[in-house]
């Protein structure tokens, strides 16, 4: 049984991992990010070939998944990030799309649709535990730094955050940059803790899954990505009768939230010593008010 | 062999301009990407096939009854996911984001309760093609063409000869004058997706008569976007000269390079067309605003 708590951890990482270069490049910075799933499919892929054909030690595969897919967000973000966001997000679909359809037509690298078998699994929860938690606290200081708040400048208002002299594409192509590697580093502990890997797997739902994970938990949020991470991945472990509904109610969610609370369910709440004292110095004197 | 293909392309091309005259014309009053058009699309397909098979219909009132259908679906998508937010003035990343949460819904429900398995259109017209020269034509795919134009010329009498067209070009142009002028915004966004609706779910007959009706057959919208893209974002021309230019060079990739790869053409094609021209092959350079 603590297996399966172990597996649902290292999931909730895996997925936590992704949706954190998300929260940064499409909740920070206002770049609406469709093709997450397609960096996760290169780092997965690049990450397995060099354990299965070149035999390196797993650190090593997990950094070459990480730079390549780092790697493959600068050419992708030079042409499409200067344009609008629409084009940005067809964009981001369509490598994604593209990265799928090469995977499956290079049958005799990547196995084709049917994928690689039998990848040693050497994810272990608390090395993805202690990655994720180094990632973490890195995004959450690159956003309360002076580039983060230029990101955010960028999201509010490109046109401004140029007047005052922000480069808004580099800012962009930045949070592209680590987006990319995020989702690389996320592909590579996915294809070596479930020990096989397809094409299948990186297709659209799994892109709108990590984007309505960042929308739920907040967008101008680091906190609100991991708990929307961890309610999201464990929920529907738990709720396993009704999986075939889960992605309607993503669907209806992301909708609903857009409508009702757009800024998602901690909006730009962040997880400190200082907003908790806050929060409990403002809870105690409602409670006093009150009695 | 090239005119073969090039009538291929034209008939692929001609889905693609359904498809992608309803993208551009919300696109080009609203502003925004509405992702969820594939997927109004695909629940006129289902609407026409439903139709067919379990009514019985006649082929020509199938065509309407999806084109209706698709229509006030439409229209209701923008009163449910779009209209609260442009009544709020949000970002239109936000408009984005719930059009692309409207299409997960409306895919995935369509998976869960019709099933996610292909259909086939029952024949409504013979398959035995006809030859014109050393040519052969198929029936289905002259006739997609035949309707392709009529609903195309429809459409361009009603923007450019009506008044509720005028006001919606009026809208286009600017929606905060246009609304000084006495245009209700409300109206004009509610005819712009019911006319939307309405060739998307001509679109997605021809389409599902042309191969199959399936719950992810949304995922087109990314074609109608590139196709919208290459002939300028917002610019209904464009969009149709798009469509054809994306059939053909689609239909070459794949005759002559790789059927494999046939997407990735598309991909390439949108990428040197944003590189070498970014408004498009008939759009005009719009500078933002501030």
């Amino acid at each position: 049984m603590s297996g399966y708590f172990a597996g649902i951890a290292i999931l909730t990482c895996v997925n936590l991992l992704a949706v954190l270069g998300l929260s940064l490049l499409t909740g920070f910075t206002g770049s609406f990010c469709f093709g997450q799933a397609g960096f996760m499919a290169v780092g997965a892929y690049v990450s397995t070939l060099m354990t299965m054909r070149l035999h390196a030690p797993f650190p090593l595969a997990l950094l070459g998944g990480c730079l390549a897919s780092l790697l493959v967000s600068i050419p992708l973000g030079y042409p499409t990030l200067r344009l609008k966001g629409d084009y940005f997000a067809i964009a981001t679909l369509g490598f994604a799309e593209a990265t799928r359809l090469v995977v499956e037509n290079l049958e005799k690298i990547t196995g084709g649709s049917r994928g690689i078998p039998s990848i040693p699994t050497r994810t272990s929860l608390p090395v993805i535990l202690a990655v994720t938690l180094f990632c973490v606290w890195l995004i959450r200081n690159y956003v309360s730094s002076r580039h983060g708040r230029n990101c955010v400048a960028v999201r509010e208002d490109q046109l401004a955050a140029e007047a005052i002299a922000v480069d808004t594409f580099r800012y962009k192509q930045v949070s592209f940059a680590i987006n990319g590697a995020l989702a690389g580093l996320s592909g590579g502990f996915l294809a070596h803790y479930v020990g096989f890997i397809q094409p299948s797997m990186f297709g659209i739902p799994k892109s709108t899954e990590l984007i309505s994970m960042v929308i739920f938990g907040g967008m101008h949020s680091v906190t609100g990505a991991v708990l929307a991470s961890i309610i999201l991945t464990a929920l529907p472990e738990v709720l396993r009768v009704a999986s075939a509904w889960r992605l309607v109610t993503y669907g209806a969610l992301v909708v609903t939230i857009m409508v009702i609370r757009p800024e998602g369910l901690l909006g730009s709440w962040e997880l400190s010593i200082g907003s908790l004292r806050e929060l409990w110095v403002s809870g105690r004197r409602r409670f006093l008010k009150q009695s | 062999m090239i005119w073969q293909q090039i009538v291929n392309g034209i008939s692929v091309g001609a889905v693609y301009a359904l498809i992608a005259v309803g993208y551009s014309l919300v696109y080009s009053v609203l502003n925004f990407s509405n992702f969820a058009h594939g997927d109004v699309l695909m629940l006129g397909s289902y609407l026409g096939f439903f139709a067919l098979t379990k009514l019985g219909v006649p082929f020509g009132l199938a065509i309407a009854i999806a084109m209706l259908g698709a229509g006030i679906i439409a229209m209701v998508i923008e009163k449910i996911a779009y209209r609260p937010l442009r009544l709020r003035r949000a970002p239109l990343l936000y408009l984005m984001i719930s059009a692309m949460g409207m299409s997960i819904f409306l895919q995935n429900f369509t998976i869960v309760t019709i099933g996610p398995n292909f259909r086939t259109y029952p024949d409504v017209l013979p398959t035995k093609p006809f030859a014109v020269g050393t040519l052969s034509i198929g029936r289905l795919d002259l006739m997609i063409f035949i309707i392709t134009v009529i609903v195309l010329l429809l459409l361009t009498w009603l923007v450019y000869r009506t008044k509720i067209g005028i006001a919606i070009q009026a809208a286009a142009y600017n929606m905060r004058v246009a609304s000084l002028m006495g245009i209700n915004p409300d109206l004009i966004a509610t005819m712009v997706f019911l006319l939307a609706g309405a060739t998307a779910g001509v679109g997605g007959v021809l389409f599902g008569m042309k191969y199959t009706v399936y719950p992810w057959m949304g995922v087109l919208t990314i074609k109608a976007f590139i196709a919208a893209v290459v002939g300028g974002l917002g610019s209904l021309p464009g969009a149709v000269v798009g469509a054809f230019v994306l059939g053909i060079t689609e239909t070459f990739a794949a005759a002559y390079i790789s059927s494999a790869f046939r997407d990735l053409f598309s991909y390439l094609l949108m990428t040197i067309i944003i590189i070498a021209r970014p408004a498009g092959l008939m759009g005009t350079v719009a500078q933002e605003k501030a």
